[in-house]
């Protein structure tokens, strides 16, 4: 299962953060599964945020990884559309989590299916208590954002049985433990 | 136990007497729709998680077609159609609306024709949400799940219908199923009649404007009462696509006469006939809200730019200067939205840049076959400045490859029929785009400014 605990820079974005902003539409023709289309979708993730409200990029186009490894957010992260592409995009970045106030439905959804991130609610406005570039680390075991200067620390929602869909790897792994499908060789 | 419509649905669906909101439960899929942005990654996962060989569930059951990018020169976006195409062929999926009609073929545009002849074969379906129902693959009782956000406009024939990424479509491509946790339902008594010059997409816009752009989210929305009756399957069409944009999982309207007699006749020109059976909401069924809309007091309504829970009345924008005017898409380009265009646009011209794309060939065929005062709704549109395409699909809604027809390749305001606002959604990041009804972005674009179209509609 790895380290319960992520760490890293935090990138910061506001409310109604939607899927053409997390990865603008031309890009969509990319497909997910072939494995330099996927790395070529993480350098393009968040290039869809209006350059003058976030002059600092979440990555300069075509250099994945980024250096941000957690994203915090306002409400209604991910609303839009169902491409998968967004989660896999962020997940390529290197983004292993986004803290938000409040997720879209399919967004949330894709990703666990994916395994790509853990999409954690928060119930602070972490937006005005962060800047992007701050360290963070999240604790999955304690379900809590502690700050670089571990003065503060911040409880998540819990995330409950949706962690482990994510932990295990997405969809397919999760059902395989679970015996909803079977091992690689047919449809169960 | 009363249940709400989606509760009943998705028991019947999971082969159970109950279901609650809260529960999670495997239902089976009807139908499986998916198109050219996310059919080719579907199918890679299902080939990754099943093996190279893995067949789909029921190839009945599957629907695929491409509409997204389909007339751009992005050499990507042509191999998407063609990869779908292989796998047409090798899992024998008889409901592929392919753009041409060699089986093994290939796709490309043909940029130097210019982008307003036809360029599709004769199977080619337009923009899916729209060629489902029109060939006949959404039923009453059925759930229907797509690669697509707007896969909830099935609701409007009284099935559960939510768009589902790629992962969980090759889930539900490999077994049939799908993991689903029941939603709470919100409940919209409609009242009344819309008045003249208040269209479907009004309904929606000033619902989200009510509830918020996340007022739904997780959520189903039923819409049910006396004003329901006096809906077209358009006008509920255009109100379930749009649950969407408050975050809700699904709409649903209960089937009735209308919804049984366009189903059965769309099913029977299209050899897509299967026994189905609707379902009611029970009496008594618990729901988290309800709200009721009084559809006579409506008035023509306007998002604002960035999301569309801005909500404000045409009348009220009427000093906002607009660049281009934009016709299309699954919510605001069906045939009756340009005939609501054409209505206002009849004997006038634009004064702005005003881009029309039909949602599917057989509304272009039906805008040039039907007269009116000696003159076909094409050819009125035309008359009036309207650059009308033939080449229907998604097109600049989500802005797409940059040689997209009508996409907005610099900062500008455009007010158009379509669904979405966020920054950047038609192109440019530094767009703004107003959403609005086929009259109200009719009247607008003759005006070159925000216009409320009872000024220029006879009483």
């Amino acid at each position: 299962m790895g380290s319960r605990k992520l760490g890293g820079k935090v990138y910061v974005v506001g409310n109604n953060i939607d899927t053409d902003q997390i990865i603008p539409a031309q890009y969509l023709s990319l497909i997910p599964t072939i494995p330099e289309e996927y790395n070529r979708l993480g350098g393009y993730a968040l290039s869809g945020l209006p350059a003058d409200t976030y002059p600092t990029r979440l990555i300069e186009p075509g250099r994945a990884p980024s250096e941000y490894r957690v994203i915090i957010a306002g409400r209604n992260f991910g609303c839009g559309s169902s491409r998968e592409h967004a989660p896999i995009a962020l997940g390529a970045a290197g983004i292993r989590v986004v803290i938000a106030e409040s997720f879209a439905r399919i967004f949330f959804r894709n990703c666990l299916a994916t395994g790509e991130l853990y999409p954690i609610e928060s119930d602070y406005g972490l937006c005005d208590a962060f800047q992007t570039g701050d360290c963070v680390e999240v604790d999955l075991d304690t379900e809590s954002l502690r700050g670089a200067d571990s003065s503060s620390v911040y409880p998540l929602r819990p995330l409950g049985e949706a962690a482990k869909v994510v932990a295990a790897g997405g969809l397919f792994a999760y059902a395989r433990q679970n015996g909803l499908v079977r091992e690689r060789s047919g449809p169960a | 136990m009363s249940m709400t419509l989606t509760e009943k649905l998705l028991a019947k669906a999971a082969g159970r007497k109950t279901a609650a909101a809260g529960e999670n439960l495997l239902a089976n899929v009807d139908v499986l729709m998916t198109h050219d942005v996310c059919g080719p990654g579907t199918i890679g996962v299902l080939q990754r998680e099943f093996g190279r060989d893995a067949r789909v569930w029921d190839p009945e059951r599957v629907v695929i077609i491409p509409d997204h990018y389909i007339f751009t020169t992005d050499p990507r976006s042509n191999r998407n159609v063609d990869l779908l195409r292989e796998f047409v062929r090798e899992q024998g999926i008889r409901h592929f609306y392919d753009v041409v009609d060699d089986g093994r073929g290939a796709w490309t545009f043909d940029a130097s024709q210019g982008p307003l002849k036809a360029q599709y074969g004769s199977r080619y379906a337009g923009v899916c949400h729209i060629a489902l129902a029109e060939k006949g693959h959404t039923r009453p009782g059925e759930v229907l799940v797509g690669t697509d956000s707007h896969t909830c406009t099935a609701g409007a024939f009284g099935e559960f219908a939510t768009g589902i990424g790629n992962t969980d479509a090759a889930f539900v491509m490999g077994t049939g199923k799908i993991l689903l946790r029941v939603p709470e339902t919100m409940r919209f008594v409609l009242d009344g009649r819309m008045p003249r010059g208040v269209m479907a997409k009004d309904v929606v816009l000033h619902i989200i404007g009510e509830i918020g752009f996340d007022g739904a989210t997780f959520r189903a929305m039923e819409y049910a009462g006396p004003g329901v009756s006096s809906l077209t399957i358009e006008d509920r069409m255009t109100i379930a696509n749009m649950g969407v944009e408050a975050g809700a999982k699904n709409a649903v309207f209960e089937a009735d006469e209308t919804t049984r007699a366009f189903v059965d006749a769309r099913m029977k020109e299209h050899g897509t006939t299967r026994p189905y059976e609707g379902v009611s909401a029970d009496a008594g069924a618990r729901y988290m809200s309800e709200h009721r809309i009084n559809l006579s007091a409506l008035e023509p309504t306007v998002a604002m730019p960035p999301d569309p829970g801005r909500r404000n009345t045409a009348r009220q924008l009427a000093n906002v200067r607009i660049d281009r005017a934009y016709i299309g898409s699954c919510t605001g380009g069906k045939a009756s939205d340009f005939e609501a265009f054409a209505e206002i646009a009849r004997g006038r011209t634009v004064a702005v840049d005003t881009f029309g794309v039909p949602a599917t060939p057989w509304i272009v065929r039906y805008l040039k076959e039907t007269t009116k005062n000696g003159r076909s709704l094409w050819d009125t549109l035309v008359a009036a400045g309207v650059r009308m395409t033939e080449n229907a699909g998604c097109a600049a809604c989500l802005g797409g490859p940059t040689d997209t027809f009508g996409r907005i390749n610099e900062p500008m305001s455009c007010i158009s029929t379509t669904n979405r606002n966020f920054p950047g959604r038609m192109g440019h990041p530094e767009g703004l785009v107003y959403l609005a009804s086929p009259y109200t972005v009719a009247a607008s674009a003759l005006a070159g400014r925000i216009a409320d179209p009872r000024d220029y509609l006879q009483s």
